[in-house]
């Protein structure tokens, strides 16, 4: 067995014009071209994608699961940001 | 961790599961539910490369050039599922490398259906109609699984496994309206798959110790016997359209319950076969060992080049 494992990637793959890439899984490849092949072949086989990114997952950064509470709370506490909250007058229609 | 805030966790774990909340990699989750998902995941990725090899055999011997494009799309399929669900299983922190070394040394299993061998081109049809059928069964259920990647992978391979036992069934409609030597073929394939088709849903539910858990964690969403009963009763009325003879004495409708009854399973030949003593068992992980070994060098030597290459841009 090699000692040395290829290292592993996250695909995002933009479906069509005008939309953001999302993503979709992972694989694992020596380097970034034999990456998006891999990509290609493993998560489009059926046209479910036009653009591709591929990141090596080492780069990812994410907050973390168990801190989710406090770390969005900021955002939680803040009702006025939302159109829903302010009162319109009967009879104003569009706004 | 003190045994307290282990219960205050495993509590907030049960409660995420009975409101439906799915289960992400960095979540907190007990260490017997990422050890069964592990199990299981890791187990369904070597049944997807292994089930392969019995289909792979065929494409050079398929009838004409639609049948061997259509073979040829289905195996790449299968490829791109085991793909899939080694990645998902990785989520959880296992060793994609180690699993696939426990496959094999005979430390991890596989769906035991692919140790039995495809003899004939009826039994190609009879693969995508009754063990693709039989698989999907079971992978629609696992597309409500409390675990997110997990269930978000079965949702893409059950969206491509719908053309899989089409096109076995089509393959098997025409082998039933043609000569009667092909209509004997398609039923001497039924003959030999029917049995281990139905193995596939795994013991009986009184012989299946963990699925209780699995239920309660929802990794499980209906049990063996329960799954195993949906699948007859979708197929019984498959059968008869390509007239085929089901081998099974005691098949039949039952009106109280709404279900066909069917012989029990000799589970004899299952666990036979699970540990190691069906027909091909020995072949199989043979061609998964010597695929690894043989290949080693072309991903030594990509990864060299990789390196390389990236030298050369940093100097």
């Amino acid at each position: 067995m090699s000692n040395k494992e290829w290292p592993l990637w996250e695909v995002f793959i933009r479906s069509k014009q005008g939309l953001n890439h999302k993503h979709v899984g992972s694989l694992r490849a020596p380097d970034a071209t034999l990456a998006l092949d891999n990509a290609r072949d493993v998560y489009t086989r059926r046209s479910e994608g036009i653009s591709i990114w591929v990141v090596e997952s080492n780069y990812i950064h994410a907050s973390d699961p168990s801190d989710a509470d406090s770390f969005f709370e900021p955002s939680d506490t803040k009702v006025y940001r939302h159109p829903t909250f302010y009162d319109v007058p009967d009879g104003i229609k569009h706004m | 961790m003190k045994p307290m805030d282990l219960q205050e966790l495993e509590k907030r774990f049960q409660e995420k599961i009975d409101k439906e909340i799915k289960i992400e990699p960095n979540d907190w989750m007990p260490d017997e539910y990422r050890k069964t998902l592990i199990r299981q995941i890791s187990q369904h990725a070597h049944s997807e490369i292994v089930g392969m090899l019995p289909e792979g055999n065929w494409i050079t011997r398929a009838p004409n050039l639609r049948r061997k494009a259509v073979l040829l799309a289905k195996v790449q399929d299968e490829a791109g599922h085991g793909l899939y669900l080694y990645s998902s299983v990785e989520t959880l922190g296992a060793d994609r490398e180690e699993t696939i070394d426990d496959l094999h040394s005979g430390k991890a299993k596989y769906s035991s259906i692919f140790n039995y061998p495809a003899v004939t081109w009826a039994d190609i049809g009879t693969i995508g109609w009754l063990v693709d059928g039989a698989a999907i069964m079971n992978q629609v259920a696992l597309c409500r699984c409390s675990y997110g990647p997990y269930a978000r992978g079965m949702v893409k391979i059950c969206k491509e496994e719908s053309f899989h036992q089409r096109q076995g069934f089509e393959s098997l409609v025409t082998l039933c309206n043609g000569t009667p030597t092909q209509k004997a073929m398609a039923q001497d394939a039924m003959n030999r798959f029917w049995w281990p088709a139905l193995m596939m849903f795994g013991p009986s539910d009184d012989e299946s110790p963990n699925s209780a858990q699995s239920m309660k964690w929802k990794i499980k969403r209906f049990s063996n016997d329960e799954l195993r009963q949906s699948f007859v009763d979708a197929t019984v009325p498959q059968a008869e359209i390509l007239g085929l003879t089901i081998p099974d004495p005691n098949l039949k409708w039952n009106e109280e319950t709404g279900h066909y009854d069917f012989s029990p399973i000799n589970w004899d030949e299952f666990w036979q076969v699970v540990n190691g003593n069906g027909p091909c068992n020995k072949e199989r992980i043979e061609a998964r060992t010597k695929a690894k070994e043989e290949g080693m060098w072309v991903r030594e030597a990509a990864m060299a080049y990789a390196e390389k290459r990236a030298l050369k841009k940093t100097a």
